[in-house]
């Protein structure tokens, strides 16, 4: 679903995303993991093509899209619809004057899905449908980031990209969500790419890992295989890091 | 025991107050003008030369001009003129000028560039002065001086709303309306737009005091509202020369431009501390 190759992004001259090789297929699940300011939420964002500053070199392929080289149209098609961003801080990620179920119901219908059960999208995320009568003030961060996912569902996305999608959110919540996600990639064949610097959530729900500093790839493999015996002293690093 | 909070209670009431003082102010103000026919003591256009230049009394409170008008009739029917003025200056103003600044500020770029370098052009003129040359240019009226203060109005309000678009433009839930792949325009009517509108509310009624201020010097030079019209400007340049010996003439209208631009400030002043989260005291 997510085909990258030899993908550079530089703004201003400076590099500051160099992924080589990243693959993630239905059901799969892949965790982009490092420091702030390591390039993984550019590659990212990259994905979508929503980067329009960035100078980008390479072929990246999503849903069969090659996004570095579609029309602003086809782009469009694919954000959402096929391919959804959910972001690190969920409540931030609402238009903060509309209902939640405004939000969907319109999100729905530029993608011209207006006869989906929004109920069912909410309760694949363990949401009461009460949800969509309030505005996102009103909800809490694991809310509105299930809010997020849901509102994938319900568009039909086939890739979710999650942006740190715990790391706003209480311990508690971060393991419902990061429960959602994957039984939600198990139920519905989902390509799921995670970044985060939350290698406890990386280890219980990624298959595969890349470990970047700096704009490189430093490190990638099998998620147990990294995460046990990681061979780059960056990724022992992070590992220690840990609580 | 003493009690501390009533004194930190109301401090931050104190804008708010400030606010709803001059919000009651321009209520009045807008009551006076339009019940103008009902209110006045006297009809609009009645000259009586047997009572030129009384001063105030009892049947004319704030006394007659130089044809024996009472002034407190025209002063009420001419802030229907300057109101109207104010009401129509802003409303071109700010239509224009944040439909084109929302644009530039969510569209950064060379759009941008497009946009903000042709207001900086208008900004360039000041603003009297531009007026003053549209005003000679067209025949002077009420009509003129709307359309002169507005073109020199508008920009203020496209370079406002650009900076706030541009700084909506970068918050999470545009990024994200940009991921469910929602069209640039939708965006800048559903989230920008709205969301933009704060700043631009406050700034049109600090505003509304210098329109009027305006729109009365305009009409002093000669180059707006013309007699008969009642028009607060027009009548302190006609009751000018009687000040040392008629004060009342020019002192009533001068005092009406006076309070209407001072009750339009102390709302938008009041209304940018209630609305600004980093002026509010928690």
């Amino acid at each position: 679903m997510i085909e990258v190759r030899d993908l550079q992004v530089r703004y201003g001259g400076r590099l500051v995303a160099d992924v080589p090789q990243l693959d993630v297929g239905a059901g799969e699940c892949v965790a982009i993991v490092g420091e702030s300011g390591s390039g993984k939420s550019t590659t990212l964002l990259t994905l979508l093509g929503l980067t329009p500053d960035a100078e980008i070199s390479g072929h990246v392929r999503v849903c069969g899209v090659d996004v570095l080289t579609a029309s602003p149209r086809a782009l469009r098609e694919i954000r959402g619809a096929r391919a959804a961003l959910v972001m690190q801080s969920p409540q931030a990620a609402l238009a903060p004057a509309t209902r939640l179920g405004t939000l969907m119901s319109r999100a729905l219908k530029l993608h011209g899905r207006e006869k989906v059960d929004q109920a069912k999208a909410l309760e694949a995320v363990l949401l009461d449908p009460g949800i969509l009568r309030r505005y996102p003030h009103e909800v809490s961060g694991g809310q509105a980031q299930r809010f997020a996912i849901a509102l994938a569902i319900a568009l039909g996305a086939e890739v979710i990209l999650a942006d740190e999608p715990t790391s706003a959110l209480d311990v508690t919540v971060q393991a419902e969500v990061a429960g959602v996600l994957r039984g939600l990639r198990a139920e519905r064949d989902l390509a799921l790419l995670l970044v985060s610097h939350d290698l406890a959530l990386v280890s219980t729900i990624a298959d595969r890992v890349l470990v970047m500093k700096d704009g490189a790839v430093v490190e990638s493999g099998r998620a147990a295989e990294v995460l046990a015996e990681p061979s780059h002293p960056y990724t022992r690093e992070l590992l220690e890091a840990l609580p | 025991m003493t009690d501390v909070q009533p004194l930190r209670r109301t401090l931050p009431r104190i804008p708010d107050r400030f606010a709803a003082f001059g919000a009651l102010l321009i209520v009045l103000i807008v009551l006076a003008a339009l019940l103008a026919p009902w209110l006045a003591p006297y009809p609009l256009d009645e000259p009586r030369p047997l009572e030129r230049l009384q001063p105030p009394d009892a049947a004319h409170w704030f006394g007659t001009d130089q044809v024996g008008r009472d002034v407190l009739t025209r002063i009420l029917y001419g802030g229907r003129t300057s109101l109207l003025i104010a009401g129509a200056v802003l409303g071109v103003s700010a239509v224009f000028g944040v439909a084109l600044g929302v644009v530039a500020g969510y569209a950064g770029g060379l759009l941008r560039d497009l946009i903000m370098r042709i207001t900086d052009v208008f900004l360039a003129f000041p603003a009297l002065l531009l007026s003053l040359a549209l005003a000679v240019v067209l025949q002077p009226s009420v009509n003129t001086v709307i359309l002169a203060i507005a073109v020199t109005w508008w920009p203020w309000y496209a370079r406002l709303s650009a900076s706030v678009a541009a700084s909506i433009a970068t918050r999470p839930y545009v990024d994200a309306a940009r991921c469910l792949g929602v069209p640039a325009p939708l965006i800048i009517l559903r989230h920008v737009l709205p969301n933009s509108l704060t700043p631009v509310l406050v700034q049109l009624s600090l505003d509304a005091g210098g329109v009027i201020l305006t729109s009365a010097a305009l009409s002093y030079l000669g180059l707006g509202a013309q007699e008969p019209t009642a028009e607060w400007g027009l009548m302190v340049q006609q009751g000018q020369t009687l000040f040392t010996t008629n004060w009342w003439v020019v002192t009533f209208p001068g005092l009406a431009i006076l309070l209407t631009a001072f009750a339009f400030n102390v709302l938008g002043e009041g209304l940018r501390n209630a609305l600004d989260p980093r002026r509010a005291v928690k």
